[in-house]
C-alpha cells in the first residue's frame, strides 16, 4: 500500500501549484470571472504546452496515457485555485468521453486538436426535466437517409458558450427514461439549426441553454456504436464525478486553512475569536470533514483506476461525502468569518459558491446516496 | 389550555384580509410574487399604505401614534402580511430608532422624529457595528467630542444596511474613555446630509449592495442630537435588543416559503414521482416542518407569557436562533429542489427583467440562499445569541 505520488505525479502537482502561486493570484482569478469569455485562453495555451491536457488521455489519442490518478491532482490544485479554465469541461468530461467511445478518426481529428488548445468541449446531457438522471433524455435524433436530424433542448451545458463541439446525448430508440436507445453525437457548433442562450452561472463559469432544431449530423458523428451511448455517458460522468470531487477536496483543503487563519487574527473581546472553544471545535469538524473527504477521493481513484467491481459504488460514497463536506465546511467558513464571509471582495464566498454547485453537478447528496444502496 | 382564536381575533383576521385585497398595490405584488428587488419608493409607498391604516407601528403606544391592538392582534395582523408575501418593514425607524425616542428622547425629539417615522418620510439607519467591532460592540471606537453645540464625530461604521437610502443615522459612539467600556457609549441622531459623512458600497456575495461602510471624517452634531444624555448609550442598546428580540424570527414568513416549497416540488417530476412525493426530499421538508411547528408553537407560548405576565419567559429567547436556522434551511431547500437550475446567475440590479433561465422562479433562488447566510451573523450571531442563553438562562 503507498499513497505517495510517484516522480512524474508529484512534478505536476508541483508545476500545477506553481501556476496557481504565479499566474493564479486572487485578482486575476476575478478579473477573469468578470469576462466575456470567463477564462483566459492565454492560461489554456500555457496548459498545453505544458502538457496538462493531454495528461490523462490515451497516448492513442495523442495524450500521455496518465489515468485517474494525474485528474485529481490536477484538479485538486485547481480546486486551491479557484481556477475558471474549462479543464472539467472539455478535458475531463468530454476528451475522456471521446477517448473511451470515438474511432480512430474521431480520436484524431478531436484530441489532437483539444490537446494543442485549439478546441473546447462541452458534454450536452442534461435536460430541464432530467435532474440527475443521465437516462431521462427527450431530445431525438431520427435518422435521415446518411444523415441523423437532432431535435431536442439541453440545459445548464457548461462551457457550452465556449465549445466548438457539443457531445449531444440523444435517443435513437426506446422511451424517455430507458437506458438503451441512447446514443452520444459529436455536433459541431456551428451547424445550422443549433442556437444558444448563454450565461453565467453562480461560481463564475459559463453556462448555455443548447436548442436543435432539425440539426443535421452524419452517422459518422456517432460516438460508439448507436443505441448503445448509456453505458459510456455513465462512465465519463463518473470519471468526470472524481474529477470534480478531487476539485472540491482542494476547496475546503482552502477554506478550512483560511478560517483558522482568519481565527487567529481576528479578535474580538479582546481575544482572537479562535480561543473560543465553540468555533475551536466546528473548526477541527471542518478539518475532519476535510480529511475524510480526501480518504474518500483516494479511495475512489484509485478502485476506478484498478477497474475494482465496487467502484461505481466508491464513486457514489464519494460524492455523497463531498456534498455533505462541502455544505458543512462552505457554510461555517462563512459563519466563522461573521460579516467578512458574506462579501463579495473575500475570497472565501467564491469557494463556497463553488462548493455549493459542486454539490449538485453531476448529482446531489441524495442522489448518491440512492445509487449506492442500490449498487 | 386552549388552542381557539375568539371570534373577535378572527373578524379582526377577516378585517386584515379585506384590507390587503383593497390596499396591496399589484405593482408592488407582482414583485414580491416573484421575490424580485423592491425600489426604495415601493418600500415607502407600502409602509404609508399601512401607517395610514394605523397598522405600521403597532408596538408604539397610542399616544405617539401607535396601536391598541392586544397582542394576540399584533400576533395575527404580522402573519396575515406574512402569509400574504407583503414587503418586509425597513425596521431601523419604526422598530428601532423610534422606540428610543419615545422612550429616552427629548420632547423635541419626540416632536420632530416620531411622526416623520410615522410616515416613512424619513428613511433610517442603524450605525452600531465597526470594523474592528462586530460581536463585542461596546469596543467601538467611533469617537464624539464635544465641542462648544456641538459633537465632533469621527471614525467609521461598517454594514450599514440600505445607507445609500438613508436620511438619518442612530449611532453608538464613544464620548468617554472608561475603564469599563460599556461606561463611554452614548446614542446620538446624525443627519446623513451632514459634511464629512461618506458612504461606500460593500457588495456582497449574492451580488447585492445591501450594506455599506460610512466614514465620518469631522462630523459637526448638534448635542441635542444626543438620546437619552452622555453614557446612556449601552442601556439604550440593550434595551433595544429587548424590543427586538421576538420580531427577528418571521416564522410565518418561513411558513410561506415552505409551503411554496412544497407546491412547487409538487410539480417537478424526477421519474414516476414528483419530488414531493420523493422520500429523501420529503423527509427534509417534513423535519423542516416539525420543527417549525414547534417554533410556531414557542412563539405562541411567549406571546401568552407576556399577555399574562407583561414579559416573555425564558423560552423566548430561542427563537432567533431556531427562527434563523429554520429560514436558512428553507432556503437551502429550494436549491436543492431546482437542482442545475439553481446555477444561472443574475445580480441584483439584473433581476426584475425576467431573466430566469429554467423554471421562471428560479433566478432569486440562489441569491436568496446566499444573502440568508447573513441571518445567522446580525443581530448579534447564533454563537452569541447561544452564549446569551447559556449566560442568563442556564445560568452557565
Ligand atoms: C448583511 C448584514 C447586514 C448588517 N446590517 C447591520 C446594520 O445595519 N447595522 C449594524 O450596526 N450592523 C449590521 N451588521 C453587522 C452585524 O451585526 C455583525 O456582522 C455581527 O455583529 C457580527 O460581527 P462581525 O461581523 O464583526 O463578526 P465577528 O464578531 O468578528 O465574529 C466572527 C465569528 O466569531 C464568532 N464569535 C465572536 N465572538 C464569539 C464568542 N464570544 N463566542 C463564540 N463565538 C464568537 C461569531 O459568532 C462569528 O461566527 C450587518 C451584518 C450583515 C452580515
Amino acid at each position: 500500500m503507498d499513497f505517495s505520488f510517484n516522480e512524474e505525479q508529484t512534478l505536476i502537482q508541483n508545476q500545477v501549484e506553481q501556476f496557481i502561486q504565479r499566474d493564479y493570484d486572487w485578482e486575476t482569478r476575478q478579473s477573469l470571472a468578470e469576462s466575456d469569455l470567463g477564462f483566459s485562453q492565454e492560461n489554456w495555451q500555457k496548459f498545453a504546452e505544458l502538457g496538462w491536457l493531454g495528461i490523462s488521455l490515451s497516448e492513442e489519442a495523442g495524450g500521455f496515457g496518465g489515468s485517474a490518478i494525474e485528474t485529481m491532482i490536477v484538479m485538486e490544485e485547481f480546486g486551491k485555485g479557484l481556477v475558471l479554465e474549462p479543464f472539467l469541461e472539455t478535458i475531463v468530461l468530454g476528451s475522456s468521453l471521446i477517448d473511451l467511445t470515438g474511432n480512430a478518426e474521431q480520436k484524431k481529428e478531436v484530441l489532437s486538436s483539444v490537446i494543442e488548445g485549439n478546441l473546447q468541449l462541452a458534454l450536452a446531457f442534461t435536460e430541464p426535466q432530467s435532474r440527475f438522471n443521465l437516462s431521462d433524455i427527450t431530445t431525438e435524433a431520427k435518422e435521415d437517409g446518411k444523415n441523423y436530424l437532432l431535435n431536442g433542448f439541453k440545459s445548464v451545458v457548461m462551457n457550452g458558450p465556449s465549445a466548438n463541439q457539443f457531445i449531444v446525448s440523444a435517443r435513437t430508440a426506446n422511451n424517455q427514461r430507458d437506458i438503451k436507445g441512447i446514443s452520444l453525437f459529436l455536433v459541431d457548433a456551428n451547424s445550422e439549426g443549433i442556437s444558444t442562450r448563454n450565461y453565467k452561472t453562480v461560481d463564475g463559469r459559463r453556462a448555455s441553454e443548447l436548442t436543435l432544431e432539425n440539426v443535421k449530423v452524419s452517422a459518422d458523428s456517432i460516438l460508439g456504436s448507436l443505441d448503445k451511448g448509456y453505458e459510456f455517458l455513465e462512465k465519463g460522468v463518473d470519471i468526470a464525478t472524481l474529477a470534480i470531487c478531487a476539485e472540491a477536496v482542494g476547496i475546503m483543503e482552502i477554506l478550512y486553512k483560511t478560517t483558522v487563519e482568519y481565527s487567529k487574527t481576528r479578535e474580538q473581546f479582546g481575544q482572537p475569536i479562535g480561543k473560543f472553544q465553540v468555533l475551536q471545535h466546528r473548526m477541527v469538524d471542518m478539518f475532519m470533514e476535510y480529511e475524510q473527504s480526501k480518504s474518500l477521493l483516494y479511495m475512489a481513484t484509485m478502485k476506478h483506476v484498478e477497474n475494482a467491481p465496487d467502484s461505481k459504488k466508491a464513486i457514489s460514497g464519494l460524492k455523497y461525502q463531498i456534498g455533505k463536506a462541502g455544505k458543512f465546511v462552505g457554510q461555517e467558513s462563512i459563519q466563522i468569518h461573521g460579516g467578512m464571509g458574506v462579501t463579495d471582495e473575500l475570497n472565501v464566498g467564491h469557494f463556497f459558491k463553488r462548493l455549493t454547485t459542486i454539490g449538485t453537478i453531476f448529482g446531489n447528496t441524495d442522489f448518491h446516496l440512492k445509487r449506492y444502496s442500490s449498487i | 389550555m386552549d388552542l381557539k382564536f375568539s371570534k373577535e381575533d378572527l373578524e379582526f383576521k377577516q378585517e386584515v384580509e379585506g384590507f390587503l385585497d383593497a390596499n396591496y398595490p399589484l405593482d408592488i405584488k407582482e414583485k414580491q410574487d416573484r421575490r424580485y428587488p423592491l425600489d426604495k419608493s415601493d418600500v415607502i409607498k407600502w409602509q404609508k399604505i399601512l401607517s395610514k391604516r394605523g397598522w405600521f407601528a403597532i408596538t408604539w403606544p397610542k399616544e405617539y401614534g401607535g396601536s391598541d391592538l392586544s397582542p394576540t392582534k399584533k400576533y395575527i395582523l404580522q402573519n396575515v402580511l406574512a402569509e400574504a408575501n407583503t414587503p418586509i418593514l425597513i425596521p431601523f425607524g419604526v422598530n428601532m430608532c423610534g422606540p428610543v425616542i419615545y422612550s429616552f428622547g427629548t420632547e423635541k425629539q419626540k416632536d420632530f422624529h416620531l411622526p416623520k417615522i410615522l410616515n416613512s418620510d424619513i428613511w433610517w439607519c442603524q450605525g452600531y457595528s465597526e470594523p474592528g467591532s462586530g460581536s463585542d460592540l461596546a469596543s467601538l471606537k467611533t469617537k464624539a467630542e464635544k465641542k462648544g453645540d456641538y459633537y465632533v464625530v469621527n471614525g467609521a461604521k461598517t454594514w450599514t444596511t440600505l445607507a445609500q437610502h438613508a436620511d438619518w443615522i442612530f449611532c453608538l459612539v464613544r464620548t468617554k474613555t472608561t475603564s469599563i467600556k460599556q461606561e463611554g457609549i452614548s446614542f446620538i441622531l446624525i443627519d446623513m446630509n451632514s459634511e464629512g459623512i461618506e458612504v461606500k458600497p460593500i457588495i456582497t456575495i449574492d451580488g447585492a449592495h445591501e450594506v455599506n461602510m460610512v466614514y465620518f471624517d469631522n462630523v459637526k452634531v448638534p448635542k441635542e442630537n444626543l438620546v437619552g444624555g452622555e453614557g446612556q448609550g449601552w442601556n439604550i442598546a440593550k434595551f433595544l435588543l429587548m424590543h427586538e428580540r421576538t420580531g427577528i424570527a418571521g416564522l410565518a414568513a418561513i411558513k410561506r416559503e415552505l409551503n411554496r416549497l412544497k407546491e412547487l416540488a409538487s410539480e417537478i417530476y424526477t421519474g414516476e414521482d414528483t419530488l414531493l412525493e420523493d422520500n429523501s426530499f420529503r423527509k427534509k421538508i417534513n423535519e423542516t416542518e416539525i420543527e417549525l411547528e414547534a417554533a410556531e408553537f414557542t412563539e405562541l407560548r411567549t406571546l401568552s407569557a407576556i399577555a399574562k405576565n407583561g414579559a416573555p419567559g425564558p423560552e423566548s429567547s430561542i427563537l432567533k436562533i431556531k427562527g434563523t436556522e429554520l429560514q436558512q434551511r428553507v432556503t437551502e431547500l429550494f436549491v436543492e429542489m431546482l437542482g442545475y437550475y439553481a446555477h444561472p446567475f443574475f445580480k441584483e440590479n439584473e433581476l426584475g427583467s425576467n431573466m430566469s433561465i429554467g423554471p421562471d422562479y428560479a433566478a432569486p433562488v440562489m441569491p436568496n440562499y446566499l444573502n440568508f447566510r447573513k441571518v445567522s451573523i446580525y443581530g448579534g450571531s447564533n454563537e452569541i445569541q447561544r452564549n446569551v442563553i447559556a449566560k442568563a438562562i442556564l445560568g452557565l
